[in-house]
């Protein structure tokens, strides 16, 4: 589903990579935690996914696709299988709540009558089937984040990317968007979530992959935010593949 | 659905960036213009040459008795020069060139500059004899002027032989003057249209950023997301090609065909409603094509992905 061969992602300009040689592979159905310090690369490991990034060195592959040679022309329609969500909700704030899920159906040319079936129904999975003529304005952080949510599934996606979705949100909305994500988990969809939130991680017992500098140093199966258990996965695979 | 989206986006855009809107438009307004002038005046151009250059005679200047230039020595050409003259014009070797010819005398070359110097105090001075005497040669084709001027210029009795396409090419020379200016200045003018455009777009882009940026994320084409803006410059230029046309025909109707015609009386044909109808849809096609060009290379800079 999601797989990284070797990849290194070095911004022009800058000496250390944001990722380092990762390798790792997702399948189908899990949901996958990425923690990790601040500037360990978790938003450059989701921006790579979603092909807003090319890298330096290695290969992606994204539901089938090989995001490396990937044409521009085809992105666009690459980019509908999946879903993002942000810290900061990124809603249009002279829409409504209705209009702002709708938005992302009307851009990529869904017809009206498909629109008026899926958006109400986004909108009553996420819980905010009665606020749906509410401008962002109106709504608490947590229900933007769940308009964001409803935005991101509208359409469906095989993958769901979150980056940092509850850094704005105390524990107990917090808790309320993590279950929605569970909900969506288990509906099929691929989730990949970036966070920090120790509490969260510790909780939910899902994969965890933890990045430190842009090098996987933990892939570790119902997993904590910090090492419990020695690292199980991934980690002394990579060390083989890092020595020469 | 679709096309109403795109139509939404492109009014809200207009809206939002009236001020710039006006400019382009009357940017392109004034550079479209000119541009329209630059063609009309090339268009007449053309008409004068096929009116003026059928009617271009060579004149073949006899001598006056107070003449001293060209082959004269202040005496009245005499008859026998005359006719020497007029049996070369019927020679074989001249007359596959001409299309006919005629003598005017003394008198005649006063009633016609009487006529047309009616107003100027010099023609008060002027008397029948000091005017020349003048064969006035049509030719078949008015470029082959030289083979008249070689074979007569030398001719005893003869002053000057002239052809008359030379005071029409110095008329020309300064209409097409003209003419390259108007399009140096629509040159110009259309630069700074084209930049404006691509200025107002990249404006009308950055405060739609954030839609772009959702649009981007959720998978909208590109060509879906750059539709309206193109649609925004290209809008916004056609209304000043338009006005550039509607000048255009103005000029034409009120100027060239209500001023002109009447001042000049009827001595050329000038461009007429016709020709300007001919111009308005260059005016258009170049101005939306302009516009869309120079909006779709400012928007590119936000597809790439
Ligand atoms: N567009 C960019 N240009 C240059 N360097 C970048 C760019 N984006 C990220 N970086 C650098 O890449 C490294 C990883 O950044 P990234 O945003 O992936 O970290 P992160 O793990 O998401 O951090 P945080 O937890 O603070 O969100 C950082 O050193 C950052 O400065
Ligand atoms: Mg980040």
């Amino acid at each position: 589903m999601i797989r990284f061969d070797s990849v290194t992602k070095a911004y022009p300009g800058t000496t250390r990579p944001a990722l380092n040689g990762v390798s790792i592979e997702i399948l189908k159905g899990e949901f996958v935690f990425l923690v990790g310090a601040s500037g360990s690369g978790k938003s450059s490991f989701l921006r790579l996914i979603l092909r807003e990034e090319t890298p330096t060195k290695g290969a992606i592959h994204v539901l089938g696709q090989h995001l490396n040679t990937l044409a521009s022309r085809k992105v666009p329609y690459f980019r509908r299988n999946l879903g993002v969500v942000f810290q900061d909700f990124r809603l249009l704030p002279n829409k409504t709540v209705f209009d702002n899920v709708a938005f992302t159906l009307q851009v990529i040319g869904k017809s009206r009558g498909f629109i008026q079936e899926a958006v109400p129904d986004a909108l009553k999975m996420v819980g905010l089937a009665g606020k749906s003529n509410r401008y962002p304005h109106e709504l608490s952080g947590g229900e933007q984040q769940r308009v964001a949510i409803a935005r991101a599934v509208v359409n469906k996606p095989a993958i769901l990317l979150a980056d940092e979705p509850t850094g704005n949100l105390d524990p107990a909305t917090s808790a309320g968007i993590m279950t929605l994500l569970e909900r969506i988990n288990l509906g099929g969809t691929t989730v990949l979530m970036a966070t920090h939130d120790a509490g969260i991680v510790d909780q939910m017992k899902r994969r965890v992959i933890e990045l430190i500098s842009g090098q996987i140093v933990r892939d570790e199966r119902q997993g904590g935010y910090q090492t419990q258990a020695v690292p199980v996965q991934g980690f002394g695979r990579m060390a083989e593949e890092v020595a020469p | 659905m679709r096309l109403g989206l795109i139509l939404g986006e492109v009014g809200n855009g207009l809206r939002r960036n009236v001020s710039m809107v006006i400019s382009v438009i009357l940017v392109t307004f004034i550079s479209l213009t000119f541009v329209g002038a630059a063609i009309l005046l090339q268009m007449q151009i053309g008409q004068m040459k096929g009116y003026w250059y059928d009617r271009a005679q060579v004149a073949v200047y006899m001598c006056t008795s107070l003449d001293t230039t060209g082959n004269c020595t202040q005496s009245e050409a005499t008859q026998d020069q005359i006719d020497a003259v007029e049996a070369k014009l019927k020679s074989d070797a001249l007359t596959p060139y001409i299309k006919k010819f005629e003598y005017e005398n003394h008198e005649q070359a006063y009633k016609n500059f009487q006529a047309q110097l009616s107003d100027n105090p010099i023609a008060s001075f002027v008397t029948p004899e000091t005017l020349n005497e003048s064969f006035r040669v049509n030719l078949i084709d008015p470029t082959e002027a030289d083979i008249l001027i070689e074979s007569l210029s030398s001719m005893p009795g003869v002053q000057a032989v002239e052809d008359q396409r030379g005071y029409l090419d110095r008329i020309f020379a300064v209409l097409n003057a003209a003419s390259y200016t108007a399009i140096g200045v629509a040159a110009l003018m259309l630069i700074a249209a084209v930049l404006l455009i691509a200025t107002t777009i990249r404006l009308s882009a950055f405060s739609r950023r954030r839609e772009l940026g959702i649009m981007r994320l959720v998978g909208a084409s590109n060509r879906f997301i750059q539709t309206p803006f193109i649609l925004e410059g290209v809008f916004a230029a056609l209304i000043g090609s338009v006005l550039a046309g509607l000048a255009i025909v103005g000029i034409v109707q009120f100027f060239v065909q209500g001023y002109l015609t009447t001042a000049l009386q009827s001595t050329t044909t000038l461009v007429g409603l016709g020709d300007a109808l001919v111009v308005v849809p260059i005016l258009v096609v170049v101005g939306a094509a302009l516009a869309a060009a120079s909006a779709g290379v400012a928007i590119s800079r936000y597809l790439k992905v």
